[in-house]
């Protein structure tokens, strides 16, 4: 893909990151905040919802339109789930641990508190909230990240519903407290994207107190470039991939604007006009438009070559206009740029372009389904085709594998929140915002790890962003050596995870157990994780330390080493010092992770120059 | 300075101008919806008045509202519940909405179902209800029946529904449907139970039922709304769409949602069954006490003068020894005193036990399986329309409107 000068372009990009925050509780209700494996469930909540009127008769746009299909929503249920979570019972207080949490995060940011947090709804019909709301409150402005961009505001909001299929939702995720970051549109390349989500991210992680793993953190991008418009791209999982979500945006901005002049190079038009060309149809080999009750066309004139023009990687113009029939619940459009294909003969395509008076010049699009679902999918068409005529529309986008994305509903506004009347607001008081403590940033962790504790600087990395940091702090505090802490943490519990133990599963006490009973003589660090294996089989650390590895004195190992050497008296005056090497094998062989091997070293040394 | 409602706002904080509306000034804070859409509270110190911004009012048009001449004709009662109703989405206040007009736009499915009238003689919530609000809803009641509705809707808050809804019960003998309905869940949220118990209501409406029913979710999923006989039911759950549970019987319908099926109980009473009468006495001066534990007698001298009390008490229908004279006292002295039970279900036995024996002996009539509120309902009705303590007697244990949850008293009461 070709790359672009993306300040010349005046691409601008501004990011909102939602991360899990790791409590116990949800955020207005007292169930665990864990996610369950849906194929668990015990119980199923059937519901439909409905966009309330607002009094000055606003309906948000985009909630109006996930509302267009009246359909019903099925929610799976647990042994954890209660009735909050199903929207039959007001919500509890505002979970103090969450609020404290983002309130942390916020003065890591340096960001101003609000005196109260006024818990707000959030419009959202799209069945991921069992109420049809979100519960959302501002809870600090104006932040700054590392100098290089500003952070517009710090939300408290409560997770949604997961899909399990199409209209099917698994309640379980509902309610987990969510810290929502909103940046000012300051970056201007998709790379500073990147390291800005990337420093947001450090920075969440440094409390270690979010959530880990797939799912858990979020980034939405917002994206426009100079006579394009501004995107709303949702629910970018992987940090590794928001560079070319960005970079693909831009490419389909540009694309479309491309077509924008092409389709008034050509005076293109569209008069909305629909036909019934099911007849057009009914001897067909296509297996589609075959079962097809109704089949409707439209043309749109002077558009020829253009639907079919690719956007983005795999996308075109008619893929755009696709996502938008789909809200009528079809699967899809036939455009003539990409026919005659999918069973549909040319001899079919000449019938159809005549049937509708379209020239050489014109596409023609084709629906099939029934009759309503028809004419409500060509209305969606008629208007993404008129959009393109304008060039890029403001859209909220969702992101496919790999970095495109497409079209998921209009930006919503502010005609969605309204406020959480159920709640009282939460004042946060000068004195509480004083007390709150702000923990070290993962990156100044590194560098003090490196400085203090003379790890390199790649292990020091590794052991500062590792789910063993607390582990490597609390054995450092209780005395044990820095460096054979961190090598027990990536080279002991790896070598146990290869073996099919999970690190997760072996308690810190048992860890920091071995650790000393090595610094104190009492094992070798070499028999570190077999140790754990027998610890973890059952047995306590003196019992495994004696199975394993019966530790050897250093006199007990003089013994040996001189029955060694004596065997091997020939070899060793012949070769002299060179013979420390193979002899030192064949000794560590009778006594690996029974004694250090430095101390095997030393006395082997000092036996040799015996001889020697 | 202040700023008033709706007045544009400038916010300097955190080192940044916000703009927004504002929304209240209360206590020397502000409260100001961002264009965002977030609410901030913040000191009025920190706001200054922002210029008018030049808004064209929203115009709406007012579509001329059509009603289905071929569709039968249904009452629709508001005494303040939140069946239809709209979200102011800058200050979150939920407004209910009365006239046709208002209703259909709301739910516009309501039209394919039948014309309306609308009215509203009150505007309150419901735990404000009070018994001559229940007369007067009951000649509202009355009056739409004789003006030729084919049913009535009454929308009704719901803590106190189940009153209303008995009251008009016995107070009127309809031959058309008259549906209570409610809500749980409040209007504003695309959840809300209202428009599902609204539509279901009116499809209950212009069924072949003809008595006094309350419509409400049957379980929590939004498949079907239950049709309680009014006598028989209680709200069970303080907030589940579910709450409203027939006791002691199974509901005399249901109707299927969102088809709109309406299923009857083979002793529902069906449409035309009754003729039109109105019997719309009450003596108000009647009260309910719940019995508990350790209750110190004198707590019965507060129903003293009264004409009618009934007592919700302990298992079979039993007070305290120690309570027993107090009782004889206002039962001689005129008080017409019945014994029900605080237990979910089942009937009362003052013969069982010592206690109730004497209960029986110092004048208690016993209230056979009614819901101690319903008792009280009926007793204020039953004092109403007779003075005369054995035809009062018979009447409060003959089982007039289906407050007894098997048919047995009926014969042994005549």
């Amino acid at each position: 893909m070709t790359d672009f000068d993306y300040e010349a372009l005046g691409m601008k990009a501004g990011i909102e990151i939602h991360q899990q925050l790791n409590t116990k509780e949800k955020l207005f209700s007292y169930t665990p905040a864990i996610i369950r494996d849906s194929s668990k469930h015990n119980g199923e909540v059937r519901r439909f919802l409905r966009v309330a009127t607002s009094e000055m008769g606003d309906v948000d746009r985009a909630a109006k339109e996930e509302a267009m299909q009246a359909r019903l929503f099925t929610y799976y249920t647990y042994d954890t789930t209660d009735l909050v979570e199903i929207d039959e019972q007001p919500p509890a207080p505002l979970n103090p641990d969450a609020l404290h949490l983002v309130l942390m995060i916020a003065k890591m940011f340096h960001m101003t508190p609000l005196p109260q947090i006024h818990p707000m709804r959030k419009m959202i019909v799209d069945g991921s909230a069992t109420s049809g709301f979100q519960r959302t409150a501002l809870v600090a402005l104006n932040g700054e990240i590392d100098k290089i961009c500003r952070i517009e505001t710090v939300a408290i909001e409560e997770d949604a519903c997961q899909r399990v299929a199409d209209q099917v939702f698994s309640v379980d995720r509902l309610g987990i407290p969510l810290i929502e970051i909103t940046t000012t549109p300051c970056m201007k390349t998709p790379e500073q994207v990147h390291d800005v989500a990337q420093y947001i991210g450090m920075t969440l992680r440094s409390t270690g107190r979010v959530k880990r793993g797939l799912g858990t953190i979020r980034q939405d991008v917002n994206v426009s470039i100079r006579d394009g418009a501004r995107v709303e791209i949702k629910g970018v999982q992987e940090l590794d991939l928001i560079a070319e979500v960005v970079r693909r945006e831009v490419q389909r901005q540009l694309s479309l604007l491309a077509i924008k002049d092409e389709l008034i190079a050509r005076s293109a038009r569209v008069n909305g006009d629909v036909y019934d060309v099911t007849s057009v149809f009914v001897k067909t080999q296509s297996q589609i438009l075959k079962k097809a009750k109704t089949i409707l066309g439209t043309v749109l004139y002077g558009f020829a070559g253009l639907v079919g023009m690719e956007i983005q990687p795999g996308r075109r113009l008619g893929s755009e206009m696709a996502d938008y029939a789909k809200k009528c619940g079809v699967s899809g459009l036939f455009h003539t740029d990409e026919l005659p294909a999918y069973g549909v003969t040319k001899k079919e395509v000449a019938i159809l372009k005549e049937t509708l008076g379209a020239c050489q010049n014109d596409a023609v699009i084709i629906i099939a389904a029934t009759e309503q679902k028809c004419q409500c999918a060509m209305q969606m068409i008629v208007r993404r085709a008129k959009m393109a005529m304008e060039g890029v529309p403001e859209e909220t986008r969702k992101m496919l594998q790999g970095g495109c994305t497409a079209y998921m509903r209009p930006l919503s506004g502010a005609a969605r929140m309204y406020p959480e009347t159920d709640l009282l607001p939460v004042p946060v008081t000068p004195e509480y915002w004083a007390s709150i403590a702000t923990p070290e940033l993962l990156t100044d962790k590194t560098e003090r790890f490196a400085a203090e504790y003379g790890l390199d600087a790649g292990m020091a990395h590794q052991i500062a962003f590792s789910e063993k940091l607390s582990l490597f702090e609390r054995a450092v505090a209780e005395g044990i050596r820095p460096v054979f802490v961190a090598r027990t943490i990536f080279a002991s519990l790896k070598e146990l995870s290869r073996a099919g133990i999970s690190p997760e599963t072996i308690p810190d006490d048992s860890v920091i157990a071995v650790m000393k009973a090595v610094e104190a003589g009492h094992a070798a660090k070499e028999a570190v994780s077999e140790i754990l294996s027998a610890c973890i089989r059952g047995m306590t650390l003196d019992e495994a330390i004696a199975a394993v590895a019966p530790a050897f004195s250093r006199e007990e190992l003089r013994v040996l080493i001189r029955g060694i050497v004596a065997e091997r008296v020939d070899y060793i005056k012949s070769r002299g010092n060179a013979a420390l090497g193979p002899v030192m094998g064949v000794v560590m062989k009778e006594v690996r992770g029974r004694i250090d091997g430095k101390i095997v070293s030393e006395v082997l040394d000092e036996e040799l120059r015996r001889i020697v | 300075m202040t700023f008033s409602n709706n007045n544009p706002v400038n916010v300097a904080f955190a080192g940044l101008e916000l703009h927004g509306t504002c929304i209240s000034d209360i206590n020397g804070n502000v409260l100001v919806k961002l264009s965002s859409g977030y609410n901030i509270c913040v000191p009025t110190s920190l706001c200054t008045q922002a210029p008018e911004r030049a808004v064209p009012p929203a115009v709406h048009e007012a579509e001329p509202l059509k009603q289905d001449a071929n569709l039968p004709l249904l009452a629709i009662i508001s005494t303040g519940g939140t069946i239809a109703s709209t979200v102011d989405y800058r200050t979150g206040a939920v407004s209910s909405k009365s006239t046709v007009e208002d209703i259909i736009k709301s739910i516009p499915e309501l039209a394919g179902i039948a014309r309306y009238r609308t009215l509203q003689p009150f505007n309150i919530l419901s735990e404000n209800m009070n018994p001559a609000m229940w007369q007067k809803l009951t000649r509202a009641v009355y009056d739409e029946i004789v003006a030729g509705v084919g049913g009535v809707i009454v929308t009704h808050g719901t803590d106190t529904m189940l009153y209303s809804a008995a009251a008009v019960s016995f107070m009127l003998e309809t031959p058309v449907p008259v549906i209570f309905v409610g809500a749980q869940r409040s209007a504003d949220r695309p959840s809300s139970d209202n428009v599902m118990n609204a539509i279901c209501s009116m499809k209950a409406g212009v069924s072949d039922l003809g008595e006094v029913v309350v419509c409400m979710h049957a379980t929590t999923d939004d498949v079907a709304c239950s049709l309680h006989r009014a006598t028989r039911v209680r709200k069970n759950h303080t907030s589940r769409r579910d709450a409203f549970q027939s006791i002691g019987r199974t509901p005399v319908g249901t109707v299927s949602y969102p088809e709109g099926t309406v299923t009857l109980e083979d002793d529902a009473v069906v449409r035309g069954t009754y003729g039109l009468r109105l019997f719309d006495r009450l003596e108000m001066h009647c009260g309910l006490l719940q019995y508990y534990p350790g209750m110190n007698p004198d707590v019965l001298d507060a129903f003293s003068g009264y004409t009618g009390l009934v007592i919700a008490g302990t298992g079979l229908g039993h007070v305290n020894t120690d309570s027993i004279a107090k009782v004889a006292a206002l039962t001689a002295a005129g008080t017409f005193v019945v014994m029900t039970s605080q237990c979910q279900s089942g009937e009362v036995c003052d013969r069982v036990y010592e206690t109730g024996r004497d209960l029986l002996a110092a004048g208690v009539i016993e209230g056979g399986s009614m819901l101690p509120e319903v008792a009280l309902v009926k007793l204020m009705w039953v004092l109403g329309n007779t003075t005369r303590r054995e035809d009062a007697v018979r009447m409060m244990q003959t089982n007039l409107k289906g407050e007894f949850d098997h048919d047995l008293w009926r014969g042994r009461g005549e």
